[in-house]
């Protein structure tokens, strides 16, 4: 055995979440604190990398990839006002098991909690709440960042204010990210209340929507396979933080904070692509239908974790799709239209059958970072597995979302063109002056940075 | 029997030193890290406190400084019920062959530095009747091999020191156990291309320890497999062993 001095780097095929695409990079990962500031100028070309849940190449440097797994201490907490203070890698789920037990949750969470707070504030990430608390970055106080020349800066609303918002929502791609300050909300369970309004076609579900904006949590199930007059049928899943009140009234002899599940079921191999084809999920999201409306319009207390994190349980579920990867597809179309973008979006998907057998459908509002992904409508998400003849309909599904004014989430994107990029993200010049200004450009690149010529 | 108390954690910047610390505060004991890096043990010791809730405090450790340890013993308020001492640095086989001053420092810090530092601790815990002593030594001190025999043989010694220590204070009623580790996964070991059925993660480690000192073990392997690898490689006679390259 040698061993190998810090910094130890290594070559590696490195994918997003999505496993499509793999690209080969130089890994690297650094101890503490001050081997960040005194190894990074020895670099160029690289980006940080938390738990790699973005989908598609968004956490692969053009040469480096620079793992922050070891930046994960919590720093400081203040259950007065639930400031919580913690380096950037630390996990969303460590935060979780940690906090929700004494009360605390936090204030935006993603659909993984196997995310890092780096990531999520790179991502701008939004949940089920967008519509009424905004997105991570919203919530976020302060952080620090290494910059490309190993100095670190502060960055808040008010102090180097130009080099926070490109941040939030920056894909990694202005600095790497030390320590993130932000506040946990107070909660009395673990336990949400869970209220489902079925919708019989696309405008009942964008109804069901629209008219509960005052529920805090809310997300909509479209059933893809479902055509013409149940074109866009779905299942609204509205939700609240559940009092202690609520709790006892019905189920008195349940925990107050129950701890997830620490087992977890895991897809043992790459699934043969046959097994998910459309006869089998037509039964299933028939099934799953029926099933949710039959249960609708009643309350139903659910834990935290399997109601806003159902695929965690089951490890390695982009293992589902096949040896070639999948794409998961995010756009976001302006308020006024999204309605006619969707039903003509959905109108493809459900004629191919087989390309996506379930979409996600979420109010979002205006957000704060010159890259951030949400503004003032709907976003609508499916999964496609990598097969021949994908690049074509997500070339015609692009155009759709570029006629109608949206734009594509970059921690999903592994597809669009440059163009496209462009033409979505109106503030991308305002970005590239503060990456000009800190000398980021060609030192601090991702895959997707180049792929986007951002 | 100690269920709960105070222990120090005797190179708690490491990755098993933290998730050790991070474990035994959970169980609730307060904990005491000591370190060379003040600044990186405060790094943990705030996360852990934060974390369990714990008392975590922090003391300025350098195993090479022997003539010190008497007075870093004194300093500790309270003195320890339980002292583990995770010191080790694998260090560079092939610098150590040829560089005497480098090798010396391999050895001092694998072997001199924490026998010696827990033979202080033995005297407190005899006088005192109770305490317990774990010692993280290394499969590589129970063969040498040529691709690590001077961090090898530096573990080798300190098993042999902790070997001794429980045979003397077996008879004070003081639990003296030696930790195996195998591969784990470090910042020391970055880089190498391990085995995954034979590398154990920090937490691994770490709750082995506890769990061991909980149940009095002697001698505790991380990953059982290990005892049946080093159970075979101590059998190979010698004139196959040396020509094999392990």
């Amino acid at each position: 055995m040698v061993a190998i001095s810090s910094p130890n780097n290594n070559t590696m095929k490195l994918s997003g979440w999505g496993r499509y695409p793999r690209s080969f990079s130089d890994v690297v990962v650094f101890n503490t604190l001050q081997d960040f500031s005194r190894n990074l100028p020895k670099f160029g070309g690289y980006v940080a990398r938390g738990n790699g849940r973005a989908y598609g190449d968004a956490a692969v440097g053009r040469t480096t990839t620079v793992l922050t797994e070891r930046l994960n201490r919590v720093r400081s907490f203040d259950p007065e006002s639930g400031r919580l203070i913690v380096e950037s890698g630390v996990l969303l789920a460590d935060i979780l098991a940690t906090f929700v037990p004494r009360g605390f949750f936090p204030p935006v969470v993603p659909g993984t909690k196997f995310v890092t707070v780096g990531g999520m504030l790179a991502a701008d990430v939004h949940g089920k709440n967008h519509h009424k608390h905004g997105g991570f970055g919203d919530h976020v106080e302060w952080f620090t960042l290494f910059l490309p020349a190993g100095t670190v800066v502060r960055c808040s609303r008010t102090e180097n204010s130009d080099i926070f918002f490109a941040t939030i929502g920056g894909m990694g791609l202005t600095g790497i990210i030390s320590e993130v300050s932000f506040r946990l909300i107070p909660i009395e369970t673990g336990w949400i209340t869970q209220r489902t309004v079925a919708a019989t076609d696309l405008d009942a579900t964008f109804a069901a929507l629209d008219t509960n904006t005052s529920a805090t949590y809310s997300v909509a199930w479209i059933d893809c396979l479902a055509k013409g007059s149940s074109l866009g049928r779905g299942l609204v899943y509205l939700g609240e933080h559940a009092t202690q009140q609520d709790l006892s009234a019905s189920k008195p002899s349940a925990t107050q904070f129950v701890s997830p599940k620490e087992g977890r079921a895991t897809i043992p191999c790459d699934l043969p692509s046959w097994i998910l084809n459309s006869a089998s999920v037509r039964i299933f999201n028939e099934l799953y239908y029926r099933s949710n409306v039959a249960k609708a319009d009643r309350l139903l207390l659910v834990p935290y974790d399997g109601y806003f994190f159902p695929l965690d349980g089951l490890q390695n579920w982009n293992k589902i799709y096949g040896h070639r990867g999948f794409v998961q597809y995010q756009c976001v179309i302006p308020r006024q239209t999204a309605k006619t973008a969707f039903s003509e979006m959905l109108t493809i998907i459900s004629r191919r059958g087989n390309a996506s057998f379930l979409a996600v459908l979420k109010q979002l509002r205006e957000s704060a970072g010159y890259l951030s992904f949400p503004l003032d409508g709907y976003t609508l998400t499916m999964d496609f597995a990598v097969v021949n003849g994908l690049a074509p309909l997500v070339q015609r599904l692009d155009f759709i979302v570029l006629k109608y004014g949206g734009r594509l989430y970059l921690a999903k994107d592994s597809m669009q063109s440059a163009s496209t990029f462009r033409a979505g993200y109106p503030q991308l010049s305002k970005f590239r002056e503060v990456r000009q200004h800190i000398e980021a450009p060609r030192i601090i690149d991702s895959q997707l940075s180049e792929r986007l010529r951002i | 029997m100690i269920t709960t108390g105070t222990v120090l954690v005797v190179g708690g910047t490491s990755d098993i030193g933290r998730a050790t610390a991070l474990r035994y505060a959970q169980a609730g004991w307060a904990v005491q890290l000591a370190a060379r890096n003040l600044l990186e043990a405060q790094r943990n010791a705030d996360d852990i406190a934060i974390r369990t809730g714990a008392k975590v405090s922090v003391h300025y450790l350098d195993v090479l400084e022997t003539q010190r340890f008497d007075e870093f013993t004194d300093s500790l308020s309270p003195a320890p019920d339980t002292v583990i001492c995770l010191i080790g640095d694998l260090g560079d086989q092939y610098r150590a062959q040829s560089d005497p001053e480098y090798a010396t420092n391999v050895l001092r810090t694998n072997f001199e530095g924490p026998a010696l530092l827990l033979d202080i601790f033995a005297e407190r815990f005899e006088a005192r009747g109770s305490g317990s002593i774990i010692g993280v030594s290394s499969v590589a001190g129970d063969r040498g091999r040529a691709s690590n025999y001077i961090y090898g043989s530096a573990k080798a010694g300190l098993s042999a020191s902790l070997s001794g220590l429980r045979n003397r204070l077996a008879k004070a009623g003081i639990h003296v156990m030696t930790v195996k580790p195998g591969f784990v996964e470090t910042k020391m070991t970055v880089g190498l291309k391990l085995p995954t059925l034979l590398t154990a993660k920090p937490d691994q480690v770490a709750r082995a320890i506890l769990s061991g000192q909980a149940s009095h073990r002697n001698t505790v392997y991380v990953k059982p497999i290990w005892l049946v690898i080093m159970l075979i490689i101590n059998l190979l006679p010698e004139s196959i062993f040396k020509r094999l390259s392990i």
